[in-house]
């Protein structure tokens, strides 16, 4: 099934009655080639690269849930390309790209919108921070654009610029980044993958990994044992539990991170606002809702769910910002379980075992990562040599202290970020 | 969240600092190998359900504090002073 206007005119005109499933439903084969453990942003993304761009067949995709059922069903939708330091720069700049030839690459509205992120600054020094990495930004051949606090009263006249603590001197935008529909984005990839032959495994748990002689032979899963050649673990929160079936030990902790929708509004929002000093940060949704979120709750969680004193310092951070927020209900709130590297960046790597690959630390930045994660892990997979714009994303960087990437600059150690 | 520390009693969550995992009271030996020390500082069993963590009560006594919870609940289960623990 191909999406065109004259399809959606035709099934308008007579009921809408014609549309079929976007992918099939299959009973998982014996033997794959490759085997991706994980049916969710990054693990359907790199089966569609898989495909698409490696000519790959026999590619099975497990998930445990239904596709799309964890963090890439619930995260708050925020595409950007400004990061500072080498290795996550060029990554981030390569998803980008990758993002704003999507729909068409898919034939599948993902709702990506260019509204522009602007991170704001309150002092000299901030600005000055803000002028680097926009050279840095500029130098890896993306946008960045640094608005004075008149222009900013301009583009966002209900921000509270002479708050006591934490005064707006201004901000740092970029016109590039957006925001897309996150669930298309699953849609769209699993979609995609499907029409090249991909098979998606709903409801298959895997519950161990076979390995013989340091080589993987396969999964078991709770639909039985499935051999594969090769086999990806792209399963975000659930890293360690996945990885520790291999015999594997991650740098990894998770951690829940919240995040919030109010009642839908009029258009108020245009752009993706990012106040990092009172870690709060939002959007407003096609649908009218504003979506926002903090930082981490700051404690290892799988409980999906978070606590109130984030609730609370996420709601002053933002009538700190914007009072005129005050006025809004918020409508539902949750916690997805974030894939904590000591560093903060993410790892896409092979293991000491061969055929078995990491897709993995994505922290609380994964989503707009899924294109180039997927695309880089499928170039991975395939090749057995890391993408041009995914070397920096070692495993061993921890043990060897080279490369580490730590954006915040607080130092590489769990907690930290 | 409550924590019932030892010295203080059960107080609201707001009062601690968290430090991460308790495993790093079990400090290598200081000529270990590089991969002990790397084990030690960077990987994590990171286990859905029960584990120890480590938390400051930096608003109340000061005093460092094993706590036994599960990370699927948010259930306290068991909270000591890590004083008693080798550091």
């Amino acid at each position: 099934m191909r999406f065109s206007a004259l399809k959606i005119l035709t099934e308008g005109l007579t009921g809408n009655r014609g549309w079929g499933a976007h992918w099939r439903d299959p009973e998982p084969a014996e033997e794959y080639d490759i085997i991706i453990i994980g049916g969710g942003g990054h693990g359907l993304s790199t089966a569609y690269y898989l495909a698409k761009e490696y000519g790959l067949k026999k590619i099975a995709v497990l998930e445990k849930g239904h596709i799309g059922s964890g963090n890439i069903g619930r995260n708050t939708t925020i595409i950007r390309a400004n990061y500072f330091l080498p290795g996550n720069s060029e990554f981030y700049s390569h998803s980008l790209k990758l993002w704003e030839g999507l729909e068409t690459d898919l034939n599948y509205n993902v709702m990506h919108s260019q509204r522009g992120q602007i991170g704001l600054f309150h002092s000299d020094g901030q600005r000055d921070a803000a002028i680097r990495r926009a050279n840095s930004v500029r130098n890896q051949g993306d946008d960045a654009e640094l608005l004075s606090v008149d222009q900013l009263r301009k583009m966002l006249p209900y921000l509270d610029y002479d708050q006591g603590r934490f005064p707006i001197y201004g901000g740092l935008l970029q016109r590039r980044a957006g925001t897309a529909r996150h669930d298309a984005v699953a849609w769209g990839y699993a979609r995609g993958a499907d029409q090249r032959g991909v098979d998606l495994i709903q409801n298959c748990e895997v519950i161990g990994i076979d390995v013989r002689g340091g080589v993987v032979q396969g999964v078991q899963t709770s639909r039985g044992a499935i051999r594969a050649k090769k086999v990806g673990i792209v399963v975000a929160g659930r890293s360690s539990q996945v990885a520790a079936m291999a015999g594997m030990r991650l740098p990894i902790e998770s951690h829940v991170l919240q995040a919030f929708v109010t009642e839908g509004l009029k258009p108020c929002i245009n752009h993706v606002i990012s106040f990092g000093m009172g870690h709060f940060y939002i959007s407003q949704s096609d649908k009218g809702g504003l979506v926002f979120g903090g930082d981490l709750d700051m404690y290892a969680s799988y409980a999906a769910r978070g606590n109130l004193p984030m609730v609370e310092h996420v709601a002053e951070a933002g009538m700190t910002l914007m009072p005129m927020i005050g006025k809004a209900r918020m409508l539902r709130s949750w916690g997805g379980i974030m894939d904590m590297t000591p560093d903060g960046s993410p790892i896409i790597d092979k293991t000491h075992i061969e055929g078995l690959y990491l897709n993995a630390g994505w922290c609380y930045g994964g989503f707009k990562a899924v294109p180039a994660s997927g695309n880089c892990f499928a170039h991975l997979m395939a090749t057995d040599t890391a993408h041009a714009s995914a070397q920096g994303f070692r495993l061993d960087r921890f043990r060897t202290g080279r490369g580490l990437m730590d954006e915040e600059g607080t130092g590489a150690q769990h907690n930290l970020h | 969240m409550r924590i019932e520390c030892p010295l203080c009693g059960s107080r609201d969550r707001r009062e601690f600092y968290y430090s991460g995992h308790a495993s790093a009271l079990e400090r290598p030996d200081p000529d270990s190998s590089a991969e002990v020390w790397d084990d030690y500082l960077h990987n994590r069993d990171n286990p859905a359900g029960l584990t120890e963590d480590l938390w400051h009560h930096e608003m109340g006594c000061s005093a460092w504090l094993v706590v036994q919870r599960d990370t699927v609940s948010h259930a306290v289960l068991a909270v000591r002073l890590a004083k008693g623990d080798q550091l």
